[in-house]
């Protein structure tokens, strides 16, 4: 009945493209909103800069990570198609030509990285292997006409040859696309150049007819007919037309068993490339992008878990990461005013020098610069707080301790997590980034999973110790700074004690065998003999040489921690480099739109802004939107709505907030006009999906969402 | 005569039989021509070597790669007009769309002098997708002499007995023809009659022997024995290049054989690892077991949550929906412990397949079965569009 509307229906709006030709250049939008913002286009410029750099530094990651698989791959499309030069001279040749070379390419289930990685691909087979490369998606190919259809022009267009182009069109427009044409065209296009001038392009390959190699990007979703119909016809095509394929393989190779019978598989001859699991693809990214001083702007431990666990838990997606990371950027860039200082430090010195009035004063109200004053001498203080000189120089000064703790921090992280990474359980976690987390949330050595670490620790063997010493001393001796030289040198130093034990005596090998063979057994043992060594020291037994010497090295770590794994906040100016507003994050990132969707109708000031709109919790303002005030009316009923007593619920509250201008018109006009919008609300609530028409009593509707949200 | 049987081996009946049919080159033929038989029976090598020898005017086409009407009329017609006018060297592209412009335009082709008093015969591989496509189709083909009224035999080559092929109406029955599978003595000596110029007959064909006597068990197709006779003869070969054992050493050849056949059953034959790689195990020596077959990369990381909802999916599909309540309820009351359930154990679900189920319940399982508190985020719900 009343639902049955005139708002059910769908209007198409084409976008006015002539607006938005006359865009504010994109800087502009840091100007918006925020009155006090300094400096926006310095910012945004520094933005575009490091994001530049970041983009950068992760592509030519991403392609060092890629180049195992991609030789291999490369190596595979060269050396398959060599039988097709020798021709049939050999024996076993002419059955073995049968099978079309397949390359079966796990990739994993991060779809979103896929792109990527065949683009690069493609370019890597272009260069080196042959210009003919197809890549075809799933959704293109419903059938076989579309298959082979996509295949010829995509083979057209690698042509480098600009003449022949038309007529090749001409053929495309005459010939249905089949595999005769096309083995015909390729024909054609190997002899013509064969004769002719050697291209530039494909000197770097020595062969008279390149192969063509088709990529299936996503090999799962094609359908079986289409893919067996394809494989037997170009199998019977081999000859004249050298075809390898590449699967793109999401899951598992056993899919393909799954989707082709027997006979049609037994054509293919498939090798199987793995590419990096997204795991460890994402303790690089993390690697090169937070965990260095390289670049200036850091993660807060709330942002940094947000984005891991959106990746852990949703999608693996590296991508979408990075988007995170750019995103997170942005956002750090447009919020905080003094991100213009947030760039490496000479610049960010040179800068000082600029900054206005009102900088000087954000950075007086900076929390963590109040705290560094408090802590200063009076003179001092007031010095900071009215020079404006004085304070430029001192922030010079504290940005540069900025960065040496930054410096010094990555490397006693990575020290740290050498130590605890090879512990039995892991109690500080296997990866970096998980100690960098509980790092960034809390002093570490205040947690139980430290000292538990420590402990253990304190049971390790000698050769245990020294490689992970020897590891420690290799990544202080990778940085250039020479900030923690002194450490470097301590860590020799313990190294060379260690070494000399060996030569000492029989006595401290045994303990330390026999610790050894403790560090192999299970928790149960390993409590035990904790107990063990806590009456041993109790009892004051003497202990050996190697354990005094393990003892020191223990010490030296946990002094290390001490020293350098400082919070973030205690540092004066943190906020300048550090982006800590992970509420929006997850709210862009991570969106609940059922959530939003009870806001936005529960409480309409929270999108709307309208100041007539705010009102306390649970009660219903009258000029809200009609649909809120439907929507907060149908939360108070049950299952099923009696459509009368709701629209009556709604003119009640509807009519209070008009009485005002109620003499204009008549009551009975203004009665249709209530109804007829009480009508509209309904009907836009059922769009929405919270209730929709039943059956059982037709003047009721039945509401489909229970609770809050 | 004798030339068809040197090549053609193990199919002299089927051989003279369409000889017979065929008849003298200006004789009317038997209308259409139907054979099946069993994957790698010989039917397209048969039907093709004794066109070529005996010379007879054919065009051959495969229905596969034809896969809609107008490319296969085109290509028959294409074809024959290259037969008529070789001599010419003209050749203009016909098209054509219909069954009707087909006969028409065939009339035309076929009126070519070279053509003109004898069979012309019209070879359709992979038949069985003939029923796919238009119902016109097939009847057309089937009495194709009749609706022309020229010297045409079609012969249809498939796999399916035609039972399985008869349309409804106007259906003429073709002259059927069955190529019965190979025997075992039939495989070893069509096996052993491609033996590599470097070994004498005898030496392959003992080969062959062993090869059959592993594989006879699980394949009896010819393509895939060959496949494996060439695959494994340089291993078998082995000791006589090495100068360990003779030519007529068959004992010791076998003991080298037998073990490495039977890895190639469980590998290469199930297309576990490809032919090439293989072929690269046999030259470097190493064991098989290191190189991980297609079956061994089983393992896949999925995120959290995908997990999850993958597990709630499977749930919801296979547990009757009155039981959630007890599944994934903290207090669920008493569970009546009646006949009723008992009944119901005896055929598993798992039998019955996995049964329909609402989304939401698919969501509400998993809030269930997930620890600690799910939001329904976007990217949950978008996940669930793309499982």
């Amino acid at each position: 009945m009343a639902t049955s509307s005139v708002s059910k229906g769908c209007f198409v709006f084409k976008p006015n493209f002539k607006k938005r030709k006359i865009s504010v250049p994109i800087e502009e939008y840091f100007n918006e909103g925020k009155n006090e913002s300094e400096d926006s286009k310095l910012r945004f410029e520094t933005y575009q800069l490091i994001w530049q750099q970041m983009k950068s530094e992760t592509e030519q990651m991403q392609e060092e990570l890629n180049k195992n698989l991609f030789d291999s791959l490369i190596k595979f499309l060269q050396k398959s198609h060599s039988g097709f030069q020798k021709n049939s001279r050999d024996w076993g040749c002419q059955i073995k030509l049968r099978e079309i070379p397949t390359a079966a390419l796990i990739l994993g289930v991060n779809v979103t990285d896929h792109e990527f990685t065949f683009r690069s691909l493609t370019e890597a087979v272009q260069n080196n292997v042959t210009p003919y490369v197809v890549s075809l998606q799933a959704r293109d190919c419903p059938d076989m006409k579309h298959f082979l259809q996509k295949v010829f022009s995509q083979l057209m267009d690698c042509r480098v040859d600009v003449e022949s182009k038309e007529e090749e069109k001409d053929i495309q427009k005459r010939t249905h696309c089949s595999m005769d044409s096309l083995s015909s065209w390729y024909m054609n296009v190997t002899q013509k150049t064969d004769p002719g001038k050697p291209r530039k392009k494909r000197t770097s390959s020595q062969w008279q007819s390149p192969p063509v190699v088709l990529i299936l990007k996503d090999m799962e979703s094609f359908t079986t007919k289409v893919l067996q119909d394809f494989i037997i016809i170009s199998s019977q095509h081999l000859h004249e037309f050298p075809l390898i394929l590449i699967f793109g393989i999401a899951t598992s190779p056993v899919i393909i068993h799954r989707l082709l019978p027997h006979a049609v598989s037994s054509m293919l001859c498939i090798e199987i490339f793995q590419s990096l699991s997204c795991k460890e693809h994402l303790t690089t990214v993390i690697d090169k992008l937070l965990l260095t001083t390289q670049f200036p702007f850091k993660l807060s431990e709330k942002v940094l878990q947000i984005l891991t666990s959106i990746f852990l838990y949703y999608d693996f997606s590296i991508q979408n990461f990075i988007k995170g990371l750019q995103l997170s950027l942005l956002e750090h860039f447009y919020s905080q005013p003094l991100s213009v200082l947030c760039c490496n430090l000479p610049e960010a010195k040179r800068r000082i020098h600029f900054l206005s009035d009102n900088q000087c004063e954000n950075i007086r109200r900076l929390p963590s610069f109040r705290r560094y004053v408090e802590k200063q001498a009076t003179e001092k203080q007031v010095a900071l707080l009215t020079n404006e000189r004085f304070l430029k120089e001192e922030t010079q000064s504290l940005l540069e301790s900025l960065h040496v703790y930054h410096t010094n921090y990555f490397l006693a992280l990575r020290c740290l997590h050498q130590f605890t990474s090879s512990l039995p359980k892991y109690p500080l976690g296997r990866q970096i980034r998980e100690l960098y987390c509980t790092c960034l949330e809390k002093n570490i050595w205040d947690s139980e999973e430290y000292a538990s670490a420590l402990q253990l620790l304190r049971m390790l063997a000698k050769d245990e110790l020294m490689t992970i010493l020897q590891k420690c001393c290799s990544v202080l001796k990778s940085s250039s700074e020479k900030q923690l030289g002194s450490t470097a040198k301590r860590i020799e130093e313990l190294l060379a004690q260690l070494q000399s034990l060996d030569e000492v005596k029989e006595e401290e090998d045994a303990s330390g065998s026999q610790s050894k063979g403790l560090q192999k057994t299970d928790l149960y043992h390993l409590q035990k003999s904790l107990l063990e060594m806590k009456e041993l020291r109790r009892t004051g037994k003497k202990q050996t040489k190697f354990e005094i010497l393990r003892e020191k090295v223990v010490n030296f770590i946990d002094s290390l921690v001490r020293e350098y794994l400082l919070l973030p906040e205690t540092q004066p100016l943190h906020e300048v480099v550090y982006f800590t507003a992970a509420h929006t994050l997850h709210e862009h990132l991570n969106a609940a739109p059922r959530m939003a969707l009870h806001t936005a109708l529960n409480n309409p000031y929270y999108y709307l802004k309208n100041e007539a709109l705010k009102s306390e919790e649970g009660c219903i303002p009258n000029v809200a939107p009609d649909i809120c005030i439907a929507y907060k009316l149908h939360l108070e009923c049950s299952r099923l709505i009696n459509l009368v007593d709701w629209s009556e619920a709604f003119a009640t509250v509807v009519t209070a907030a008009e009485k005002t201008d109620a003499n204009s018109i008549t009551s009975e006009e203004r009665n249709d006009i209530i109804h007829a919008r009480f009508i509209r609300a309904v009907s836009e609530l059922e769009l929405l999906g919270f209730i929709k028409p039943t059956k059982q009593k037709t003047d009721h509707v039945a509401r489909l969402t229970w609770g809050g949200c | 005569m004798s030339h068809v049987e040197n090549v053609v081996l193990c199919r002299e009946s089927q051989v003279s039989t369409l000889q017979s049919l065929f008849g003298e080159r200006h004789h009317f033929s038997f209308p259409s021509i139907f054979i099946y038989g069993h994957t790698a029976s010989g039917k397209t090598y048969v039907t093709q070597t004794l066109l070529k020898t005996l010379e007879l005017p054919h065009v051959f086409v495969n229905c596969v790669e034809c896969f809609t009407l107008k490319l296969l009329l085109e290509q028959i017609l294409n074809r024959l007009n290259y037969l008529s006018s070789s001599e010419d060297g003209c050749s203009t592209q016909i098209t054509c769309d219909t069954f009707n412009d087909f006969v028409r335009l065939f009339k035309q082709v076929t009126k070519a002098k070279s053509l003109k008093d004898q069979t012309v015969y019209i070879v359709l591989d992979k038949a069985e997708y003939l029923r796919d496509m238009e119902a016109n189709i097939l009847p057309g083909f089937l009495r194709l002499q009749e609706l022309t009224d020229r010297n045409v035999t079609v012969i249809f080559l498939s796999e399916i007995i035609w039972e399985k092929f008869r349309p409804n109406t106007g259906c003429f029955e073709p002259f059927v023809l069955y190529f019965p599978d190979y025997s075992i003595g039939n495989l070893q000596k069509i096996l052993s009659h491609d033996h590599p110029p470097e070994y004498s007959a005898d030496f392959y064909a003992a080969y062959i022997n062993i090869l059959l006597g592993v594989f006879y068990t699980v394949c009896r197709d010819l393509k895939e024995l060959r496949h494996l006779a060439v695959l494994n003869f340089p291993k078998y070969c082995e000791p006589v290049v090495k100068g360990e054992a003779g030519e007529r050493d068959t004992r010791k050849l076998w003991r080298n054989i037998e073990p490495h056949l039977k890895k190639a059953m469980q590998t290469v034959y199930l297309r576990e690892i490809s032919s090439s790689q293989w072929e690269k195990l046999q030259k470097d020596d190493t064991d098989p077991e290191q190189l991980e077959g297609l079956s061994a990369y089983t393992h896949v990381e999925l995120p959290y949550y995908s997990k999850f909802i993958l597990i709630a999916a499977y749930l919801a599909s296979y547990n009757p929906s009155r039981t959630d309540k007890r599944f994934f309820l903290k207090h669920h009351g008493k569970i009546k412990k009646t006949n009723f359930l008992k009944k119901h154990e005896k055929t598993s679900n798992h039998l019955l397949g996995p049964k329909l189920f609402p989304l939401d319940r698919l969501l509400a399982i998993l809030y269930s079965i997930v620890d600690s508190r799910v939001a329904p985020t976007a990217n949950i719900f978008s996940q669930d569009g793309e499982l």
